[in-house]
């Protein structure tokens, strides 16, 4: 049975959020990317006043392929909800951040796009968090290889490579 | 060189210095994951490591001799180990201590270097996740043994 506040939520953005299931006692609504910043400033007038976490996920052969959990707390109230967030597009995923409402959502913000390759848009600091800032590709995707670009070398394993030398270090310029 | 009770002895230049380097051996404080939390208790009374030599476990690079690469190395930290290694002054030694740290360990990622080895020379090897602190020992005293008849240097000396 939905918790009164969804039905508020629901009841003040119509098209822009619609209900999924509560598999876990947590109610979690869908809510379209355009919408995005309006519903969290709606929750957090209301209350809700922590962001308790912000993940990505990759459903590769579902379209649209990403989406962005964002779990809300009120601390007071003991409320939570959960938002799903799906960019359309694909090739270059994008969603609103959601900083100026909550601001500790920049750090994972940069972790999702690091990761995934989703961009936050109106983000102040949009790079990469996890990975060396030289790195290419977006390893958490389902189509990324597990070993990275090694994986694609024909290479034997260390011990049939004969490599029983270590490299020598350049002396420092 | 054994020290006898006499009041001199003879022994060559090498040999003494080789001694001296063998038999304070000061590690530098690099714990990189789980396998840290065994260097810890290697240092810790039990399996004491400072009656071998490793008196003290030096936080800067300049004034230790050994790097204990003890847990993953991440392709983000290579150049910082770089650099530690490059900082550290000559004569030094390194010991891979894990499995991640030989070879990468259960870690057969992106994100992961399969093994010390393919950035810094390594002398000693040790398996283990995490290998026992005795198992650590037993390759200090390895490498000391190693130090002393002049053949460590980086690469595969023995498997610890």
């Amino acid at each position: 049975m939905p918790k009164p506040f969804v039905k508020l939520l629901l009841n003040e953005f119509p098209d822009d959020v619609s209900q999924l299931d509560t598999p876990f006692e947590i109610p979690q609504v869908a809510v379209k990317p355009q919408a995005l910043v309006e519903v969290c400033e709606w929750l957090r007038r209301d209350g809700f006043n922590m962001l308790l976490d912000l993940g990505g996920v990759d459903y590769l052969p579902r379209t649209p392929r990403f989406e962005v959990v964002y779990h809300v707390l009120d601390v007071a109230a003991h409320r939570r909800v959960r938002l799903r967030v799906s960019p359309e597009n694909d090739d270059a995923p994008e969603v609103p951040s959601v900083g100026h409402v909550w601001p500790v959502a920049y750090a994972p913000e940069r972790e999702v796009y690091d990761l995934f390759g989703v961009k936050f848009t109106g983000h102040p600091n949009l790079t990469r968090i996890l990975m060396p800032d030289s790195w290419e590709g977006h390893p958490l995707r389902k189509d990324y290889p597990l070993q990275g670009p090694r994986g694609d070398a024909e290479k034997p394993q260390p011990a049939q490579q004969g490599r029983f030398h270590a490299p020598k270090l350049e002396p420092r310029k | 060189m054994e020290m006898k009770n006499e009041p001199f002895f003879l022994t060559t230049v090498d040999k003494f210095v080789r001694w001296a380097q063998r038999s304070s051996i000061w590690p530098l404080t690099f714990g990189l994951a789980c396998c840290a939390i065994e260097m810890m208790n290697l240092v810790a009374p039990r399996y004491d490591s400072s009656r071998f030599g490793s008196e003290v476990f030096r936080a800067s690079p300049r004034q230790a001799d050994l790097l204990i690469v003890s847990g993953r190395l991440s392709n983000k930290m290579v150049p910082v180990i770089e650099t530690i290694y490059q900082q550290m002054p000559e004569p030094k030694w390194v010991i891979a201590m894990g499995a991640c740290a030989s070879s990468g360990g259960i870690f057969d990622n992106y994100a992961i270097v399969q093994g010390v080895d393919e950035v810094l020379p390594v002398d000693m090897y040790i398996p283990g996740c995490p290998p026992t602190p005795d198992a650590v020992l037993d390759a200090i005293l390895k490498l000391q043994k190693s130090i002393a008849d002049g053949t460590a240097k980086g690469g595969v000396v023995e498997r610890a």
